[in-house]
């Protein structure tokens, strides 16, 4: 059989940066091709080039498409050969409707004006295939991130594609919305559509993808056909040596109570009847790893934001005290003064300036600490931003480096790195993991082990259980903005965890409302 | 990396920099020759520096807004009604001049907080508050001046923007050998240009001792030595006219000031931060409400100063006074790199943007090209240094 797709010595560099370096690729008409990594390994990069985002002479090396050398000036040929990219990054206008976004810059028209009853009639069609249940005209703002997927794909589906790319799909779904994008992977398969999936999420990997290539440091390593497929040998490929665990270990030194958290009750900043939080009770001590499972929309995040000096929503109320005393954190500068620091899930939109340095990112939330009489020392800060760099080990050819060109793991090193230097007690990360690689996450895991043996406390938000089950040293399960179950290490188990959110679904609605009004 | 190749990286990266002082730089020459030698003449750069004074000045504190992402419309109508005020209480109710210069910095600094107060904590767009302000205070000014001119000024008045530091040392000229030559004013110069070589060093030994020079030295040596030069050349220049302006210290000590606060203080950080991402900002501990809302109310006092300038260098207040000064302003900062979005931007690059319009004006005024042909130079200039900035940029990516 001949390839579909063969990529040939591509080079790709960036001011500073090898991206790609004499990468080869070749895919398999109808197959699933899996792309893995480590962050930076290049697998964004070479997916851009061959979709035409980078054009043709910007980098060297040739791509074969059917056969045919293909030269792709920007994203527009590469899509009229068939070739669709579904972006790391969304990419739909948030206040248009689905049918809007489905076929934007591809717009139905008669006689110069939009054929909306076409338009609406062919997005429900798309929307069907993709099984998505939702009306053409709702507005993708009101739709969950895993539909939101969904809607990129049907829009994917509206061109006519014959080799479809999922720059990790799967990194912000919970694990039923992922199940349901992989089956239709499968689905399009059967119908022969050919696709490339980049995921850091090795299971799903084994489980759909009929070859594999792996890429270290912009360079192929190797390639697997599916019987040769396990895990442990795809992190073997992908980082350069064997790893036996995949959380490290940590003898855990529990002390005394550290934060504990009474009565937690917030609403929602735009509906202010609606309680999104209600009577959530939390305690963490000293050197210890808590987790907070739930599904999402369970509320956590919010219940982090509210506690991190009232960042999300309104009437909160509750008592918080930390090491013993009664603290009040009516904004973020007190909160973190308090001692509390909170890593965001969202790191592009509200961790970092993409614009500026690591440098500048570094200091940003400890300003006080690199400065005197308001003034800021050049030199202290730029040695504080080196000195995080070589702790945390961000690959970075230097701390000048704009963070919007760090991939996904180094981006969230500087944000841990930015909360790290305003030395706090109880750390709340939220989703620190997500979309990040197995190498990484280990040293990130690391860097929580540290800290807890510190005497300090984490706070664990995390939608990956086995995350949560392999990290953490207590686990509260969340489920409707409120806390329904509290499991030791010893109790915890995926089933247990399950277990308790599905019993409380059934039972809290009424509850729930009762409250609310 | 051998030393050739590490000059050619170090500027390219910082292309943006020296870019706009290249420019600055041609388009001093091009007039010089242009004009044959009349631009730099000392009564006409005494000139070039009164007559630009209040564009630079306003341009310092609408580099800080439009850092942290917001603008300000209303900066001419502002510097109207304070200038009106101005005349209204010193030529007609015989107020102390003192006094009423406080009064009308004080005025535009409230003016300057009280839009702050909407677009910081009410989240009304800047464009439209200010918007709002520029017709606001234009028609305020009509009202106050009762749509005529006031004036003329005391002398005390026009002081500040006609007047001169008086020479302290005039036994420097006799040592040039030169009757009229004021010393004050070259012994400055070389004293500022001194001052800054100085720091320069300093800056790079501090560095050095925490091995973190990037520079190449032949770049330190040059960048200062130019500077330097320029200084001390441009100062031997005033002096031989009437020294310095009263304008230009004030400027030079605003600039620099502003200089440092953006380059090196916290509240300059944050204030970038704010315009490069609002929430991440927040979130760290940033508060970003408080710190728009004093960018928009220093912006409302610099322009109060600007009014106050204005109105002396005309010796009249007129109804008309600033009419279309906030473009002058905001095409300033932009030529000099500031980002629209926010976030970006340097008070040297704003400076040297209201420079190369300062010079492009007094220029073409000198050519005696029209002010049509003027303005649609000026607006192609615009466009062209913003083009050049964008295209910089997708190149380095
Ligand atoms: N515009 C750019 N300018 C400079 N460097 C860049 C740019 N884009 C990517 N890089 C660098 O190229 C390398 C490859 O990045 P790429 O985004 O392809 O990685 P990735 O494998 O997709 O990682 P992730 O799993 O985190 O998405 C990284 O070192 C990154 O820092
Ligand atoms: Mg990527």
């Amino acid at each position: 059989m001949v390839p579909i797709l063969e990529m040939r010595g591509i080079t790709k560099t960036f001011p500073g940066v090898k991206a790609l370096d004499n990468v080869t690729l070749a895919v398999m008409p109808g197959e699933i091709h899996a792309l893995v990594g480590e962050n930076g390994a290049g697998k964004s990069t070479l997916m851009k080039v061959l979709s035409g985002v980078y054009p043709h002479g910007s980098y060297d090396g040739e791509i074969l498409f059917e056969g045919q050398p293909a030269r792709f000036q920007g994203i527009h040929d590469s899509e009229a050969k068939g070739i669709i990219i579904i972006h790391q990054e969304l990419a739909l206008v948030p206040l248009l409707s689905i049918a809007e976004n489905i076929f934007l810059g591809n717009e139905i028209t008669r006689h110069g004006m939009i054929d909306w009853p076409e338009t609406f009639r062919r997005t429900g069609a798309l929307l069907k295939k993709v099984g998505l249940n939702e009306a053409p005209q709702a507005r993708i703002d009101s739709l969950g991130v895993g539909k939101q997927q969904l809607v990129e794909i049907a829009k994917a589906l509206s061109k006519k594609v014959k080799l479809l790319i999922l720059d990790e799909p799967t990194a912000a779904l919970q694990e039923n919305d992922s199940a349901t994008l992989l089956n239709l992977l499968l689905e399009f398969k059967a119908q022969g559509i050919t696709s490339i999936l980049i995921s850091h999420k090795l299971n799903e990997i084994s489980r759909v993808a009929d070859r594999l290539t792996v890429l270290r440091d912009g360079a192929t390593v190797s390639g697997m056909e599916r019987s040769d497929i396990t895990e442990a040998r795809i992190i073997h490929d992908m980082v350069g040596r064997d790893m036996a665990n995949r959380y490290p270990h940590r003898a855990p030194e529990i002390g005394e109570t550290l934060l504990t958290v009474n009565d937690w009750c917030v609403f929602h900043p735009v509906h202010p009847d609606r309680q999104v939080i209600t009577n959530a009770c939390l305690s963490v001590k000293r050197g210890e790893v808590v987790g907070i499972a739930g599904l999402m929309g369970a509320g956590r995040t919010e219940f982090a934001m509210s506690l991190f000096g009232r960042s999300w929503g309104q009437k909160i109320s509750g008592a918080v005290t930390l090491g013993g005393k009664q603290v009040e954190l009516m904004n973020v500068p007190q909160a973190i003064r308090a001692g509390l620091a909170y890593v965001t899930e969202d790191r592009k939109a509200l961790g970092l300036i993409l614009d500026e340095s690591i440098l500048r990112n570094t200091s940003m939330a400890n300003l006080q600490g690199v400065s005197s009489g308001g003034v800021i020392d050049a030199n202290r800060e730029r040695k504080v931003a080196e000195d995080y760099r070589e702790v945390l080990g961000t690959r970075t050819p230097s701390v000048f480096q704009k963070t919007v060109n760090l991939s996904g793991g180094n981006q969230q090193k500087v944000v841990l790195a930015k909360w790290l230097f305003t030395d706090p007690q109880v750390l709340i990360l939220d989703e620190p993991t997500r979309g990040i690689d197995v190498g990484a996450k280990f040293e990130i895991y690391s860097i929580v082990n540290q800290l807890a043996g510190q005497g300090r406390g984490v706070i664990l938000i995390s939608s990956e259980m086995p995350e949560l089950l392999g990290m953490c040293d207590r686990i509260y399960v969340m489920n409707k903005g409120t806390f329904v179950g509290e499991l030791t290490k010893e109790e915890a188990s995926q089933e247990r965890i399950m277990e308790i959110i599905m019993s409380a679904e059934t039972s809290w609605p009424e509850h729930a409302k009762a409250g609310s009004v | 990396m051998s030393g050739k190749s590490s000059v050619g990286a170090y500027l390219k990266n910082n292309m943006r920099q020296y870019g706009m002082l290249l420019a600055l730089v041609a388009i001093m020459i091009f007039f010089q020759f242009m004009t044959d030698g009349t631009l730099m003449k000392p009564v006409n750069l005494t000139n070039l520096f009164l007559q630009n004074s209040y564009i630079v000045i306003m341009a310092l504190g609408m580099l800080l807004v439009i850092v942290s992402g917001h603008i300000d419309l209303s900066v001419g109508s502002v510097v109207g009604f304070t200038g009106g005020l101005a005349a209204v209480l010193i030529v007609n109710q015989h107020w102390n001049p003192l006094l009423v210069a406080v009064v009308c910095l004080g005025t535009g600094a409230l003016i300057g907080a009280a839009q702050g107060y909407w677009v910081a904590y009410w989240r009304i767009p800047s464009f439209i508050v200010t918007l709002a302000g520029m017709l606001v205070f234009r028609g305020a000014t009509l009202w106050l001046l009762n749509g005529q001119s006031v004036g003329p000024f005391p002398k005390e008045f026009q002081l500040i923007s006609t007047g001169f530091v008086p020479d302290l040392l005039p036994f420097i000229g006799t040592v040039f050998g030169m009757k009229q030559f004021n010393g004050i004013a070259f012994v400055l110069g070389v004293a500022l240009a001194g001052g800054i070589i100085g720091l320069a060093v300093r800056a790079r030994k501090r560095a050095a001792t925490y091995g973190m020079v990037d520079e190449p030295f032949s770049f330190f040596v040059g960048k200062n030595g130019i500077i330097a030069v320029a200084i001390i050349y441009i100062s031997f220049l005033l002096a031989t006219y009437r020294g310095l302006p009263n304008v230009l210290i004030t400027m030079a000590i605003l600039i620099v000031a502003y200089m440092f606060v953006t380059n090196s203080t916290v509240v300059g950080r944050r204030i970038y931060a704010i315009g490069g991402n609002e929430k991440a900002a927040k979130l760290s501990g940033i508060n970003t409400n408080r710190l728009v809302f004093l960018s928009f109310a220093n912006m409302g006092l610099l322009a109060g100063l600007a009014g106050l300038i204005f109105a002396a260098r005309l010796n009249t207040a007129t109804p008309k006074a600033g009419v279309s000064f906030e473009l002058d302003v905001i095409a300033a900062v932009f030529i000099g790199g500031a980002s629209m979005s926010g976030g970006v931007g340097s008070i040297v690059g704003a400076v040297v943007g209201a420079f190369i319009m300062g010079v492009m004006n007094n220029g073409m005024s000198i050519l005696g090209i029209g002010i049509d042909y003027q303005q649609v130079i000026k607006g192609l200039v615009l466009l062209a240094a913003v083009i050049f900035d964008v295209y910089n940029k997708s190149k380095s990516h």
